[in-house]
């Protein structure tokens, strides 16, 4: 495999070659649109054949989640993927991966909610997946993919952060970077770690039968002495607070002389880079940041921004208004922040936001 | 105290060295400590100690854990048999069980373990069913017994309002991905060793890569039916085995 690699895919199907190229153990999902292709490319590659990778088609989300903890706990490299309603169900599993420290990856092709909603792209889980989206206080690692390209390099990315971490990592898309079918490098395959390489690793934690060189260990999220689950918290969030010092990612689009930004994520960022351009040719300094990791959030370079004087922020967000709450806390009383959004399925055009942007910003009184 | 020399000739029984000496969270009387003790002592003699993962539910066994000295993973409620599934998945080499409560493995994990039955997947599933909530201060399972009184159904259970009980070992011996389904207790020391042998079968079975087995372990909770310890032993045998009938209700040879 010397030769690059380049093919013409579906974001939700570059997901499962991307977890096959990047040395992942076992994938345990169910069927919900507009995610189905991953688990359908997964069972047409049949990588338990070349690779070893477990593939399982579970009876629920609860189960996939579930099936996902007890692989992690195993110390291998597993992952799920779902959409809006079925990451719902997930969520209960997903506490109990943050509260065990388990390392794991969690696809989630957004949809429009609430309830069964629709199928067409949104960004409602926003909330959901940054500010914990269960019970107790957690948080996932979140990256924000906005092309087919990232779909595949931030499996990688995210099993990187999970394990460092230990923590469980979400790649937040939507049902438009699923479904989009775009030019695609594809990582050189990764070997799978062996299972002596993961009892070396991970001796510390893992399950996977207690060896006389060290002592038994147990995977839970349980302690009932309030004195010690503090502890724990406090652990989880110095953890927590490490992400945030060293994880931010994010991508700026002339922001250098921008007077006006816009602060948009995964297909909407995509969308607002036109809108940059068409604004740009219009005398308009304005620029984009697109945050990368939603959580840890980019807080310091909006920040900055806003220090160095921009005029004001558009969050651009195929939702009522989520991430526009961090952004304003980022810029802190420095600009005025608005946010402009669409829901149900729909998706804004570029020239859409300009508009907003002019409105809501540049020419209000 | 002086240590006392037990002479190998006069050794008569010694406690698994799997058993962990913590003193148990168990109430006296509880069958839990004594499944745990089987369970301890079969994967000792088949000397497994040092491949097998346990799964422990929530409800009284959550604690598990604690006291055999095992590799384990602690399920959220009802999820065990979908955990054990990845782990036994990931390492079909190794041996891989639950051990739940009437709660987890019948009520709220109903599906996980039906689906995991489904499928065949090469573990074992201990289950305590005592008819009753242990840990939450004993509520009405969904094995609680006509008539029987619990803190949810303190003027006894009753069809109407609470519905039937269920034998979710007979729904799963229907399957096909099953090969082994039990019924056992261990209320006399007759049925310790009958309970024994069953555990043993079972965690061959997933050795050998038969399918899935059930061991039931009909039990008791005298903090939950308040009863002595011996007064709930002739109440299960009065009460609880006439519904839950012991013996193997299926044993595929293949």
């Amino acid at each position: 495999m010397a030769e690059k690699e380049v093919k013409l895919m579906k974001g939700n199907e570059v997901i499962a070659h991307a977890a096959i190229r990047y040395g992942c153990d076992g994938y345990f999902g169910y069927p919900i649109t507009p995610q189905s292709e991953v688990m359908e490319t997964l069972m047409e590659l049949k990588p338990w054949e070349t690779t070893g990778m477990v593939v399982l088609q579970a009876e629920s989300e609860v189960a996939s989640i579930n099936m996902v903890y007890g692989g992690a706990a195993t110390g291998k490299r597993v992952m799920t993927s779902s959409s809006s309603p079925g990451v719902s169900l997930m969520s209960e599993g997903l506490s109990y991966l943050a509260g065990a420290e388990l390392p794991c990856v969690v696809v989630n092709c957004q949809r429009g909610g609430p309830g069964l909603g629709t199928i067409q792209p949104s960004q409602g889980d926003y909330f959901q997946a940054c500010k914990g989206g269960a019970h107790g206080d957690f948080h996932l690692i979140v990256l924000a993919p906005n092309s087919v390209q990232e779909m595949h390099d931030f499996v990688g990315l995210a099993f990187d952060l999970a394990f460092k971490y230990r923590n469980p990592a979400m790649i937040l898309a939507d049902g438009a970077i699923g479904q989009m079918m775009e030019k695609v490098v594809l990582a050189p395959q990764r070997a799978r770690k062996t299972n002596e390489e993961i009892a070396e690793e991970c001796k510390s934690w893992a399950i996977y039968g207690k060896p006389e060189s060290r002592e038994r260990n147990v995977v839970t999220s349980l302690e009932l002495q309030s004195e010690v689950m503090e502890k724990i918290n406090l652990r989880l969030q110095a953890k927590y607070k490490a992400m945030e010092d060293n994880e931010v990612r994010y991508e700026a689009i002339e922001c250098d002389d921008a007077e006006y930004v816009i602060v948009a994520f995964g297909s909407s960022a995509r969308i607002c880079s036109a809108t940059v351009e068409m604004a740009r040719a219009e005398g308009i300094k304005l620029g984009l940041l697109r945050p990368i990791t939603l959580y840890p959030f980019p807080k310091n370079p909006i920040r900055e921004l806003a220090e160095r004087g921009v005029k004001g922020f558009l969050s651009a967000e195929l939702n009522a208004g989520q991430m526009v709450e961090d952004v304003r806390m980022a810029v802190n009383g420095m600009a005025p922040v608005e946010h402009y959004g669409r829901q149900g399925g729909m998706m804004f055009s570029p020239d859409e936001v300009l508009m907003a942007l002019k409105e809501k910003l540049i020419n209000k009184k | 105290m002086a240590e006392v020399e037990i002479k190998q000739e006069n050794m008569v029984y010694g406690k698994s060295k799997l058993m962990l000496p913590n003193v148990m969270h168990y109430c006296p009387g509880c069958s839990h400590g004594t499944v745990h003790k089987l369970v301890a002592e079969v994967i000792e003699e088949m000397g497994l100690e040092h491949d097998t993962i346990g799964v422990s539910p929530v409800g009284c066994s959550v604690f598990a854990y604690n006291y055999i000295d095992i590799d384990w993973a602690e399920a959220a409620h009802g999820r065990a048999c979908a955990v054990a599934t990845a782990v036994k998945r990931l390492h079909p080499e190794k041996m891989v069980f639950t051990y739940q409560g009437d709660g987890d493995l019948s009520a709220i994990g109903t599906g996980e373990t039906i689906h995991a039955a489904a499928r065949g997947e090469n573990i074992v599933a201990v289950y305590i069913n005592n008819a009753i909530y242990g840990m939450t201060g004993g509520q009405m399972a969904p094995t609680t017994l006509l008539g029987m009184k619990t803190a949810t159904t303190p003027y006894g259970r009753d069809p109407k309002l609470n519905g039937y009980p269920y034998k979710i070992a007979q729904m799963l011996a229907h399957l096909d991905g099953v090969c082994y389904v039990t019924r056992q207790s261990v209320h006399t020391p007759a049925n310790v060793r009958k309970c024994k042998k069953a555990l043993r079968h079972a965690f061959e079975n997933a050795m050998a890569g038969k399918g899935f087995s059930l061991v039931e372990v009909v039990s008791t909770c005298n903090s939950g039916w308040k009863l002595s310890p011996v007064a709930s032993n002739e109440w299960l045998e009065k009460n609880m085995l006439p519904f839950y009938e012991l013996g193997d209700l299926k044993d595929n040879k293949e």
